[in-house]
């Protein structure tokens, strides 16, 4: 269910290193419930963007507010309130499926019963009971990208942010992996994601597309098409960010 | 030319290369298509001489990449997959680097790098580990070219570069075969399919199929239907109750749904959904894309083994 209520607010967010903008002058907001798209060209300013929103790094300046908190102040607020999750960095390839769940859970600070009760209730909707002690380095890739989400997502943020989570992944999987987002929306989770798959941002409620530190495109894809007369979203994006 | 004949390779007991044979033609634009952990760098190794095979054998233009390696060496143009340049040097001096190892130098070869290399050169000076995806999948090529190799193995040059950079390095690459360098590209983008001359479906260290991309989606044995409808994550679970359905996926804003040859018609699948309360959909057959023919032939294996 997308409502109107705003749970990331961008206001005129700029960030520099030395003379080089890597944001200038962002706004946009993401409301409660949506799948926001978010994407562009390399070196585009994406990975900067998230950084910041995240509470990983500090902006320049602006007026940026994640899950109601402050991205100057209340950094620690922010990543309590939200999950995380890339294609390059998800978990520990030395620690079991179990150990990772513990590893995480007690991160986020989840009470015992709460993580174990959660953790049943994951593994059994995964088909993953029985692996528990598996290593995660023995995992087929489209396991461990599965798994990595659900993990992100297991102390209930109020917002999970994917970067590329279906790289390199096997077609049937990379649709399986769509699916866990759909689920995770209807529990109320909003999703701000990247990807280079064109036919994803078709998933997408919005989708906003950087160029050169800049959002130049940002609408529901039936709009963008609409606007840039485009068949498609391949269209849009090689029409914009060329 | 490349001929692979019964290559197998296993890491303890995962089957990374089980009895792969094929030929890749001199001048050909060979694609190796599959996802991450499918056996596309391991056979991309074993020709590079960097991985040792458990069976079977290979040649490059006739150079066995065992017996021969040294010489294998000097007629090949490697990119891996993770970029293997020195991040500490800059762009000009990464090129000079393999100029110098293969007992060439830039100006040499000027010619073949020339319409790539024109693009980093304003940054010539940057540090390599400074540059961006595409800039660095750029400057890998450069290099791997440098030396005017016969043979062009470049593994996921593609994988995450944008959609842009990624039309961008597919001319690239067919200005190279037009100057009669035989490649073989791998890739996880299905999309990208259609640039190659011939391409390999591979799968879990076996090949599903090798054919023209044309050959291969023409040849698609069942019936595929394009569903569009408002909701189309409901309706896909919907046609996922449809008797004697094979598959149903979603391909950006519509459904593909496959059905056994000769089952169902538009009409028959509308009735289906209508009697579900959703009835606002069309149906229509659809060509296959490289992408469905992978997930039915990656299905036609599960339900075999």
């Amino acid at each position: 269910m997308i409502t109107k209520e705003p749970v990331i607010t961008v206001k005129n967010m700029v960030k520099k290193f030395g003379h080089f903008v890597a944001n200038d002058n962002l706004n946009f907001e993401v409301y409660k419930g949506e799948i926001f798209g978010f994407l562009g060209a390399n070196g585009a300013g994406k990975t900067t963007a998230i950084r910041i929103l995240c509470g990983l790094s500090t902006p320049t300046s602006g007026e940026m507010k994640v899950a109601g908190f402050d991205v100057f102040r209340q950094t620690e607020n922010i990543k309590q309130n939200i999950g995380y999750m890339s294609q390059k960095f998800s978990l520990y390839e030395d620690l079991t499926i179990y150990q990772n769940i513990r590893f995480y859970g007690g991160v986020y600070g989840m009470k015992v019963a709460e993580r174990k009760a959660r953790t049943a209730e994951m593994l059994d909707r995964l088909g993953l009971t029985a692996y528990e002690n598996r290593k995660i380095g023995d995992l087929p890739l489209g396991w461990k990208q599965k798994l990595a989400f659900s993990i992100a997502i297991l102390h209930q943020p109020k917002i999970v942010f994917l970067d590329e989570p279906t790289g390199g992944v096997d077609p049937i999987t990379r649709r399986q992996f769509w699916n866990l987002i759909y689920e995770a929306v209807e529990k109320g989770i909003t999703v701000f994601v990247t990807t280079h798959y064109m036919d994803e941002a078709e998933y997408c409620d919005r989708v906003s597309i950087m160029a050169d530190g800049r959002i130049v495109a940002l609408d529901t894809p039936e709009k963008l098409k609409e606007q840039f007369n485009a068949a498609n979203m391949d269209e849009v994006f090689l029409k914009i960010a060329r | 030319m490349i001929v692979v004949n019964e290559l197998h390779k296993n890491y303890g007991e995962t089957v990374a290369l089980g009895k792969v044979s094929l030929t890749v033609e001199q001048g050909e634009l060979f694609g190796l298509i599959g996802p991450d952990g499918a056996g596309k760098s391991s056979l991309m190794r074993v020709l590079m001489s960097l991985l040792l095979p458990d069976g079977g054998s290979a040649t490059m233009n006739n150079l066995d990449v065992v017996r021969d390696y040294k010489k294998v060496r000097l007629i090949t143009g490697y990119m891996p997959g993770r970029f293997s340049l020195y991040p500490d040097l800059t762009v000009e001096e990464n090129l000079q680097f393999f100029a110098t190892v293969f007992g060439t130098t830039i100006k040499e070869n000027y010619h073949l790098i020339k319409d790539i290399y024109q693009q980093i050169e304003p940054y010539k000076n940057r540090r390599a580990g400074k540059l961006s995806g595409g800039m660095k999948q750029k400057l890998a090529l450069s290099c791997a070219l440098i030396h005017k190799p016969e043979i062009l193995i470049l593994d996921e040059p593609t994988t995450g570069v944008d959609a842009v950079s990624r039309k961008e390095f597919w001319e690239m690459l067919k200005r190279l075969k037009a100057m009669g360098i035989t490649i073989m590209v791998s890739t996880p983008y299905m999309d990208e399919a259609s640039m190659c001359d011939r391409i390999a479906l591979i799968q879990e260290g076996h090949l599903m199929s090798v054919e023209t991309p044309f050959a291969m989606m023409q040849a698609f044995a069942e019936d595929l239907w394009a569903v569009r409808s408002k909701k189309i994550y409901h309706t896909s679970k919907l046609l996922g109750e449809l008797p004697s359905m094979i598959s149903v996926n979603s391909f950006g804003q519509v459904l593909h749904l496959v059905t056994p040859k000769g089952i169902h018609t538009p009409q028959s699948i509308k009735d289906f959904l209508a009697t579900l309360t959703e009835s606002e959909v069309t149906v229509e057959p659809a060509l296959a894309t490289i992408e469905d023919v992978f997930i039915l032939l990656m299905n036609n294996r599960k339900t075999k083994s």
